[in-house]
């Protein structure tokens, strides 16, 4: 994976946006291939986040392009990035608490019965086969997932996003609320989409889980690009000085 | 409180098999929702309090009669009508105080067009007069509706803020459009929408809407056990089935027995050129009827459509929902535009069973409703929230009303009742959520 020829699956080119006069993200590119976990890593604040919301539609870019298999895409709402099989499993987990697995599973896709209506059994159905697959101990399928442990939403969350055939993956921090043996899990679910040539991008704190999943690294501070690095050429330390002082090791570009 | 209790099978095998006492395995094998039972107890204790008041302190307990009951249902028609939308609106964390006003300028607009505007140009008596108005008030109430929603949904004004604004300009509009005077008598085949003279179906009417409702009871409990066998989903017991067949029917053709009870007046009677000791029924009253029409189409809204789904969503995380591509902006327009045709509706009612249209029409109303969505278990955090909830707390909150009027208590003491009523009903409500949870 160190050397990727061909069409980038995402290539976001000179992403600008800024809130308020700050710029929270300052002239950043970025590209993802299929079969690649890239790693987003900065402190809180560096812009990670907003340049990722950029891509699944939740902001809207003030300046630069995105290009979705090398064709250029408007993305100005989360419905167009869904449309382009962009997935999001956000750090909040976006979840609407007062309802069950399955609606929250197809919330805005939901599966309709032939005169229009909600087809609910058959939408839990279908939960019911991804839970199966993905965290096969989950039971509650009938209870707002407000009265589900972090681990559980979080799966929830993360069905929502593979159920739907995604390309590419968004992950913002995905294990910050689990325990153990969750992360784990989501470490094996990730392995397991790349071999599918899921693209993933990986917004993570945890510089082990970096070194572990991702491919490639890219580290922002202060909405700005510090460098891009493949993982396997660097080492932990290198990656941190990048993080914490913006020092570019001779090896990333 | 987003699936229909046929269709969602909270009931694990473990559960039916283990549950304690005879009480708990019922409710847990039927499914029955329990804040629903508590909802009716309470409502029973009302109306039996009040019978046994009149009863021993007056020597008469007129609450539990055909006829106070008959008119009971008219009486919560129009709240009634108006809380089904209020549960969108409160659900979706919003709130409408311009209810009860905008039923005032819908009322006044619809007397001013059938008994001034309209008449002129079809004629006196005219058939579609009454189409023609009920179209026109229901579409100015949507039209005012959606314009609260485009201020608090496109432009970012609180809908406290707007809606009290509404509150106070409509009342105003509703005085201004015909200078304070009231319009009376209204088009005679509208008159009947609100109950009065004739404005009910009879006994076989009744009956054949009894006959609707069983066998619509009996389809869902059919279709739900369908879809349970198709996808494998825990079922529930067949006597559990047959015995919610039971009481759903049960209720309804004893409904039609309380509505078929209560006779016409001898006065009527006459009218009808029937003999003075004729026994005619007056069965449902036509208000009665659009209320139930409205709950069942609101039911299914909110129930078994992407609309409900989203009002749920929004209301449980908009954040969320934003997220998930849901135009939540877009969503709130159209939430308060439904408020404001089924206010809409309710005018039409109240205006014709008043048989006139006055520009004080509705005043107070809006606090009725919310009284009643909040009652019936919509809670103002948003997120919860359903239509019989709804119905059944326009209910409670009519009961108390005319029980204290039946009584022969007064105005002030009718407010202090009512007010305690609403908070005492939270509080509970709250006990029975945490207790649950």
């Amino acid at each position: 994976m160190t050397t990727n020829t061909g069409t980038p699956l995402v290539e976001m080119r000179d992403i600008s946006i800024s809130f308020g006069g700050i710029k929270a993200v300052d002239h950043v590119s970025i590209d993802l291939h299929p079969g690649e976990v890239v790693g987003l890593l900065g402190h809180n604040g560096a812009g990670k986040s907003t340049l990722i919301k950029c891509l699944s539609g939740a902001y809207q870019k003030d300046a630069g392009e995105i290009y979705i298999n090398g064709e250029k895409a408007e993305i100005s709402n989360p419905r167009d990035a869904r449309h382009y099989n962009i997935e999001t499993i956000y750090q909040t987990l976006a979840l609407a608490d007062n309802l069950d697995a399955a609606s929250n599973l197809f919330l805005g896709r939901e599966l309709v019965t032939a005169a229009g209506f909600v087809d609910d059994a058959q939408m839990e159905a279908e939960t019911r086969k991804i839970m199966a697959r993905l965290n096969p101990n989950f039971r509650k399928f009938n209870v707002p997932v407000s009265a589900l442990s972090g681990g559980q939403r979080q799966s929830v969350a993360i069905a929502r996003a593979v159920y739907f055939n995604a390309k590419i993956l968004i992950m913002d921090e995905p294990t910050a609320a689990l325990g153990p043996q969750e992360t784990q899990m989501v470490a094996e679910l990730i392995q397991e989409l790349k071999r599918q040539g899921l693209g993933i991008f990986l917004i993570e704190h945890d510089i082990h889980a970096v070194m572990d999943l991702c491919d490639r690294a890219v580290v922002m501070k202060n909405g700005q690009r510090v460098g891009t690095v493949n993982v396997g050429d660097v080492t932990d330390d290198d990656i941190l000085g990048m993080i914490i002082m913006g020092k570019k090791p001779a090896k990333a570009y | 409180m987003t699936k229909t209790p046929l269709s969602a099978p909270p009931v694990t095998p473990g559960h039916t098999a283990v549950g304690g006492n005879p009480v708990k395995r019922f409710l847990a094998a039927t499914e029955i929702d329990t804040r629903l039972l508590g909802m009716l107890a309470a409502l029973l204790l009302i109306w039996g309090g009040f019978h046994m008041y009149g009863a021993i302190v007056n020597g008469n307990g007129a609450f539990l009669t055909p006829r106070n009951l008959w008119n009971l249902s008219v009486q919560t028609s129009s709240i009634g009508i108006m809380a089904t939308g209020m549960v969108l609106v409160i659900i979706t964390r919003n709130i409408d105080l311009s209810v009860g006003s905008l039923i005032g300028v819908t009322g006044m607009t619809m007397g001013i067009l059938q008994v001034d505007v309209l008449p002129q140009i079809l004629g006196l008596g005219h058939w579609s007069i009454w189409i023609i108005t009920c179209a026109v008030g229901i579409a100015l109430g949507a039209l005012i509706g959606a314009f609260h929603g485009w201020l608090i949904a496109y432009r970012g004004i609180p809908s406290f803020i707007v809606t009290l604004g509404g509150l106070m300009v409509w009342r105003g509009m509703a005085f201004i459009a015909n200078g304070g005077k009231t319009i009376s008598p209204v088009d005679s085949t509208f008159a009947l929408l609100g109950g009065g003279p004739g404005g009910n179906v009879g006994a076989t009417g009744s009956w054949i809407v009894g006959a609707l409702g069983c066998a619509g009871v009996v389809w869902l409990l059919v279709q739900g056990r369908k879809q349970r066998v198709k996808h494998e989903f825990p079922k529930r017991p067949m006597w559990a089935e047959v015995t919610l067949g039971a009481i759903g029917c049960g209720a309804i053709v004893g409904a039609v027995l309380l509505m078929n009870a209560y006779p016409l007046p001898v006065g009527i009677l006459r009218r009808l050129d029937l003999p003075e000791d004729a026994f005619v029924s007056h069965g449902f009253a036509i208000p009665v009827l659009i209320m139930m029409a409205v709950g069942i189409a609101m039911t299914i809204l909110m129930t078994r459509t992407r609309f409900g789904r989203y009002v749920f969503a929004i209301g449980g995380n908009p954040e969320a929902a934003a997220l998930a591509g849901i135009n939540t902006r877009w969503m709130t327009l159209k939430i308060f535009a439904l408020m404001g045709a089924l206010t809409g509706i309710a005018a039409v009612i109240a205006s014709a069973r008043l048989n006139s249209a006055t520009n004080a029409l509705g005043t107070l109303d809006e606090l009725y409703v919310i009284a009643a969505a909040v009652i019936g278990g919509t809670s103002l955090a948003g997120g919860v929230g359903t239509i019989y909830g709804a119905i059944l707390g326009a209910l409670v909150m009519q009961s108390l009303q005319s029980g204290m009027v039946l009584i022969g208590f007064d105005a002030a003491i009718q407010r202090i009742v009512v007010g305690m009523v609403l908070v005492l009903a939270v509080y509970l409500d709250n006990l029975y959520r945490a207790r649950t949870k």
